[in-house]
């Protein structure tokens, strides 16, 4: 017969009552081959019971010196190599780079190439984010479901991106000045079909997920990252604004021709595992605003700067930043230039998902180990980006 | 935000001492930055993030530069921060400290302590380029492996030649096969490079 727990018998590991039972913590090495580490991270988890006391990330398993390699081409020669770094958005990191050695030269961009580069960067935006509910959601155990929902999405945007710019993910799509190809107009009828139709799969891809019952229950309260804990640790991005943070690089640069389009930011309150979900439904639903502008407003005109030169493409000494809002954050990178001027001579990326990473232990203290994994997905990681 | 000469001029008032000039970028990107001395570094970050003027709450990009001597000017690591304000959406505000090349002497404040977001970046930049950054809470390698011994992205890094040599079990099958003038091992093979060069 089993007997009731006396008074002082009762307790649990966290608690630890003296002199009754002596627990010791754990150290688990999740990944670098686990699934939810979205490729090769690693986390060092010191867990008592199941909790979580101590978490080091360890990562540099796929760095391959990205820099290096940049400061050995031409200006233009590492322009394919930043499809690599966050192998899902390349148009993003595309403009990034272009944008960075615009800035550096003074090149200015056509209006319609400008047009054309909002145009790709949010379709970017809007395959980011579903997929990374996707992934999010497979992290919690709904193994394929939301996720092949999300996938049968982004090969539209995917065969869209192929017809253009020849590549699926590599694209290798933007110029200095312009972008490599025109969009034709057939082209923008796919985009516009894309885009008209897609709330509609927003609408079911919420109903099945926003009040889900488990997703509510797995991911409120967990994780929270306070404001002023991200704004301090240079968070960006979706996350950041889930936390609360203000602060969209499209607004706040007025980067390409954002500064003449009609769009909101949103920003959650609390800052945890469902805001960070939600923040991205509502930014696909502003991405689509964005893209019907787009497309309504792009004017005729050249897609590339004549006047850059593809070769012998040279910069004066100096050095400069340039940034864009990617989908996972602030994507920016510092380019230095020297005499002769032909290729860079310091090429550094900010990367957005790195220095997410700073606060994952902060997030992950004090909550359960099966909850590490979700918070780490919800961070929203590439380790082409995170090791370079 | 004001133009250079003026944030300059109010830092030189605020932080006694500060030895400041501006260093300008390209023609055309128009972001001119400061450049502080060590010892005051510390100070002027924490005055570019307290002052009501700038509140520079967002550190956002942290890197190093190496550059190589030139002629009879030394050469020197130049650390380099782009500091945003998100409260007041302003920016950026570019802070550079110039340490001496030498590994042992290459030390610059770390700004860490007041900037969470610079950890991994200062970590970074201590990996590849071998800044020891003062103050820093946690500084160890982040992206090489945490036996490598040089600083890859120095200008003057030469990668050996057993890069991608590790101990095998196979090592004196390689040696017997290589004095047999069959397969050389890696080691082997770095010194006939090394007698080719000269």
């Amino acid at each position: 017969m089993i007997q009731p727990l006396t008074e002082e018998k009762r307790f649990t590991l966290t608690q630890r009552p003296e002199g009754l039972i002596e627990t010791q913590t754990l150290e688990v090495s999740i990944g670098p081959q686990h699934p939810s580490t979205h490729g090769v991270f690693r986390m060092d988890c010191v867990l008592d019971g199941e909790t979580v006391v101590a978490l080091k990330p360890v990562m540099g398993y796929l760095h391959r010196n990205h820099e290096q390699l940049a400061e050995r081409m031409a200006w233009l020669g590492s322009m394919p190599y930043t499809d690599r770094l966050d192998y899902f958005n390349s148009m993003t990191n595309n403009w990034a780079y272009a944008l960075a050695v615009e800035k550096l030269a003074g090149i200015k961009v056509p209006e319609h190439a400008e047009y054309v580069r909002v145009i790709m960067a949010e379709l970017t935006r809007i395959l980011n984010h579903s997929c990374v509910i996707g992934f999010m959601l497979q992290d919690l155990g709904a193994w394929g479901t939301p996720l092949l929902y999300a996938f049968r999405e982004r090969e539209k945007i995917l065969d869209l991106f192929e017809a253009v710019s020849g590549s699926r993910m590599m694209c290798n799509y933007m110029r200095f000045g312009g972008v490599r190809v025109d969009m034709t107009e057939k082209d923008l009828a796919v985009a516009r079909d894309i885009i008209s139709r897609f709330p509609r799969f927003l609408d079911e891809f919420e109903k099945l997920l926003t009040t889900n019952e488990v997703l509510l229950a797995r991911t409120q309260r967990v994780g929270i990252l306070p404001k002023e804990l991200a704004i301090n640790a240079s968070i960006s991005g979706p996350m950041a604004r889930a936390s609360g943070v203000e602060y969209d690089i499209r607004k706040v640069d007025r980067y390409g021709v954002y500064g003449r389009i009609d769009f909101r930011v949103p920003v959650g309150d609390i800052g945890d595992v469902y805001d960070r979900y939600y923040i991205r439904v509502l930014e696909m639903r502003e991405s689509i605003k964005i893209l019907q502008q787009a497309l309504r407003d792009i004017p005729a005109g050249p897609h590339v700067a004549p006047e850059v030169k593809l070769r012998n493409f040279k910069i004066p000494p100096g050095d400069g930043y340039g940034r864009v809002e990617a989908p996972k954050g602030e994507l920016g990178f510092y380019l230095v230039s020297d005499e002769g001027g032909k290729q860079p001579y310091r090429y550094h990326v900010r990367p957005p998902s790195f220095i997410n990473l700073t606060t994952l232990e902060d997030m992950c203290l004090g909550h359960k180990v099966a909850d590490v994994v979700i918070i780490l997905g919800s961070i929203d990681i590439v380790l082409g980006e995170v090791d370079r | 935000m004001e133009p250079i000469e003026t944030i300059k001029e109010v830092v030189v008032q605020a932080v006694a001492g500060a030895q400041l000039e501006i260093v300008k970028s390209t023609p055309a990107a128009q972001q001119p930055a400061i450049l502080a001395d060590r010892e005051h570094a510390y100070a002027v970050g924490k005055f570019f993030k307290e002052d009501p003027r700038f509140q520079m709450d967002f550190c956002s990009c942290v890197t190093a530069v190496d550059f190589l001597p030139k002629g009879d000017k030394p050469g020197f690591i130049e650390v380099v921060y782009h500091l945003y304000s998100v409260s007041l959406k302003q920016g950026p505000i570019i802070l550079k400290v110039r340490a001496p090349r030498e590994v042992e002497q290459c030390h610059v404040p770390s700004l860490t302590p007041l900037w969470r977001g610079a950890e991994f970046q200062e970590r970074e930049a201590y990996d590849l380029y071998g800044v020891t950054f003062d103050g820093h809470p946690d500084l160890r390698r982040i992206l090489m492996w945490d036996e490598f011994t040089d600083y890859p992205m120095r200008k003057d890094y030469e990668p050996p030649a057993d890069y991608e040599w590790e101990p095998t079990p196979h090592d004196d099958t390689l040696q017997r096969a290589a004095q047999a003038g069959g397969i050389m091992p890696p080691t082997a093979r770095e010194e006939l490079e090394k007698t080719k060069k000269k």
